[in-house]
């Protein structure tokens, strides 16, 4: 398993037979584990960035649960999104110790002066910004996860320049 | 002869930079034509000087830092290879009195040795104490572990031994061993750099916990927040393997136990053990009500031991050592060492692993150096964000499980967060409650409903609405959390509150701040 999981195709890509696909090849790879339905969910997103609303009832056959069953384990946890999301994917950090080195401010920054909010994607699509609860990264706080990878000590201008490079950038990680 | 350098391949040391200057040392060797071999360990924990470097000269291990890329020509100009002078040298690690101070048992080996390789873990000690465990009888290895004293290192401080007991003389086809490796507190890394950085000490503990229990099967729950550990993991799971600390032949004695990794998906409810049980379950992760205790019908409904990270990685040194040795260390009932954990608003955060006893305020100041900020440290949350915040008067607390309760606080998995003087702690209150309706897993009504109606209450109290009666009320709503609720969760919660509320009580009475179009300034979204 890559450390840092990759999304591969296109998130537009909902329904499609490429979609299918690669759902039912997840399902298959993970079938035989105990307690699938996480790793699978977590498969699913790790190749589509999201976990389709086609995934549900395919789930839900695979493991002899209900659709009801897939659907409250999909919604339960944040980890998980039902909407393809932006092409990058910020998770700032907003637990106690970001809050005493200014995450607070921070995220007032996004929201004036990039216009992204929590659990919104901006509209070119570019990037799609989450909280998260810790990172582990305390001792070099505010934290931000850009595609997954850590960044310490985040400023607003160190923000301002990431998010220049990756509006005019392509690729994508969850 | 090449010369050996270490980056440490930790997470926070990357997002510093660790990895462009490990690439710089490498592009600039090379141009050079100067032979070495890059070591990318753990952290040593001394993050304000992470990117870390470390050169093995004649002299033994000379560090540099913190290094970023910029700097590494200069090094290089600098001689450190030999380690020459330089304005970023600070000489053997071990010399730093960050480090000297500190007492490592747990994290002996990392910063030191190579993570993935089992060849540098058995010279520096790993290992021992699973060879030592084949020889013996399950019954010899619980003895061991309750003669150390080891207690729970999630936050509950459960007896290991106990539980370990309860588990041996459970009977039962299959027993497992779960390890919570979903460390959600604020504040708290210390699994994190023991996955990254010695990743074998962790899965020989899991191991000696199956053999001391009669356990087969381990499953180890990781916080999808973590997927650099992840990587480093799984690579070590493979190493282990095919090195016969994990499988069918442990060591070629014919025993067994298996490992597997599950990624949780971001709820902190499933740090709570019963939640993770259904989470690896493939289920929500809703609290199960005990009893039955999961030392008796856990996973699966099988008799479980299901022990935090740095309580499965005290094991190992433990069982190679004797409990004695380890219960050497420590104050009153709290025995051996707590790996703290310095963050926030502090000049000197890190790992400092400490034998229990220490105050306080040795944490903030002879390690931490005050706060990041240079203003007065004004409020410190210890345990994560289900823990007190406690005022200065509190600092000379000594940080053992029953000083700290009985001064209010929660010594938990050892987090230390501080606030400089900026802190408004009614906003801090707010989080608290506001956290817990985001994270409530919703079994219990107290925590789902209660945790909501906590933000709304404390928000009328900062709009100036009644004071004297919202907070009369607020007290009374953190009664009912407190007896009412399932789990520690919704338990716990009023204790960052009420401690905000007891000991900073002048910002609660700050001039009102009235409501955005006269509601509450921001709704709870679970997603």
């Amino acid at each position: 398993m890559d450390s840092r999981p990759q999304t591969k195709t296109s998130p537009a890509a909902h329904g499609t037979q490429d979609t299918l696909g690669t759902i039912d090849a997840v399902i298959a790879a993970n079938r035989s584990l105990a307690g699938a339905l996480l790793p699978m969910l977590h498969g699913i997103q790790d190749l589509l960035g999201y976990v389709p609303s086609t995934a549900v009832p395919r789930l839900a056959n695979a493991l002899n649960l209900s659709q009801a069953e897939v659907h409250g384990v999909l919604s339960f946890y944040h980890d998980f999104r039902t909407v393809p999301p932006g092409r990058h994917i910020l998770r700032l950090c907003r637990a106690e110790a970001c809050q005493a080195m200014g995450c607070d401010a921070l995220e007032t920054h996004l929201q004036q002066q990039h216009g992204l909010s929590f659990h919104e994607t901006a509209q070119d699509r570019s990037i799609t910004l989450e909280p998260v609860y810790c990172l582990g990264n305390c001792a070099c706080a505010p934290s931000l996860l850009v595609n997954g990878e850590v960044r310490g000590r985040v400023t607003q201008e160190k923000l301002d320049r990431w998010i220049q490079e990756l509006r005019t950038t392509a690729g994508g990680n969850s | 002869m090449s010369v050996t350098i270490y980056v440490p391949n930790d997470s926070t040391a990357i997002g510093l930079g660790a990895n462009t200057t490990a690439q710089a040392i490498t592009r600039i060797a090379a141009e050079r034509g100067i032979a070495i071999r890059l070591i990318r360990n753990g952290s040593r924990g001394l993050f304000w000087l992470e990117p870390f470097v470390e050169v093995v000269t004649t002299e033994g291990r000379i560090a540099y830092g913190p290094v970023e890329a910029h700097d590494v020509p200069g090094l290089f100009e600098a001689q450190f290879l030999q380690g020459g002078a330089h304005r970023l040298r600070l000489g053997t690690p071990e010399s730093i009195p960050y480090l000297a101070q500190q007492e490592r048992l747990t994290f002996s080996r990392v910063g030191v040795i190579d993570p993935l390789s089992i060849s540098d873990y058995e010279a520096h000690g790993g290992g021992r104490g699973l060879r030592a465990a084949l020889q013996a009888k399950p019954e010899e290895l619980v003895e061991e572990i309750s003669k150390s004293g080891l207690r729970g290192r999630g936050g509950a401080a459960f007896p290991a031994g106990i539980k370990w007991k309860t588990v041996l003389n459970a009977r039962a086809e299959q027993k497992y061993i779960v390890c919570n490796a979903d460390e959600g507190d604020s504040g708290t890394f210390s699994d994190r750099m023991i996955l990254e950085g010695d990743p074998f000490v962790l899965i020989e503990g899991m191991v000696l916990a199956g053999l001391a229990v009669g356990a087969t099967e381990g499953y180890l729950y990781l916080r999808s927040e973590y997927p650099h550990a992840l990587g480093i993991l799984l690579t070590a799971i493979r190493n282990a393997e095919n090195a016969g600390y994990l499988g069918s032949n442990l060591l070629g004695s014919g025993k067994q136990f298996h490992l597997h990794v599950r990624r949780g998906a971001g709820a902190y409810i499933c740090g709570e053990e019963t939640a993770m049980l259904e989470s690896l379950e493939g289920k929500r992760g809703m609290v199960r009500p005990k009893p039955p205790l999961p030392a008796l019908a856990g996973l699966w409904g099988k008799p479980t031991v299901i022990n935090n990270v740095m309580t499965l990685a005290a094991v190992p040194l433990i069982l190679d050592k004797g409990g004695a040795y380890y219960a050497g260390y420590g104050a009153g009932k709290s025995r051996g060492t707590l790996p703290f954990q310095l963050a926030g608003n502090i000049k000197r955060g890190g790992l400092v692993e400490k034998a229990f006893g220490v105050t306080l305020r040795q944490m903030l100041y002879d390690f931490g150096g005050g706060s990041a900020s240079g203003r007065p440290i004004r409020a410190v949350q210890v345990g994560g964000p289900l823990g007190a915040y406690l005022p200065e008067s509190k600092f000379d607390t000594a940080l053992d499980y029953e000083a700290f309760a009985a001064a209010g606080g929660m010594v938990g998995h050892g987090g230390i967060v501080a606030f400089d003087d900026t802190v408004d702690m009614a906003r801090m209150a707010r989080y608290a409650m506001e956290f817990c309706a985001i994270e409530s897993c919703g079994k219990c009504t107290p925590c789902r409903i209660g945790s909501t109606r906590g933000v709304e209450v404390i928000d009328r109290v900062v709009q100036g609405q009644q004071r004297t009666e919202n907070l009369a009320l607020l007290r009374d709503l953190c009664d009912t959390l407190s007896n009412a609720s399932l789990c520690a969760m919704g338990g716990l919660t009023p204790s960052p509150v009420l401690s905000a509320l007891t000991h900073f009580p002048e910002d609660f009475q700050r001039p009102p701040i009235p409501a955005p179009g006269g509601r509450a300034s921001r709704t709870i979204r679970r997603h």
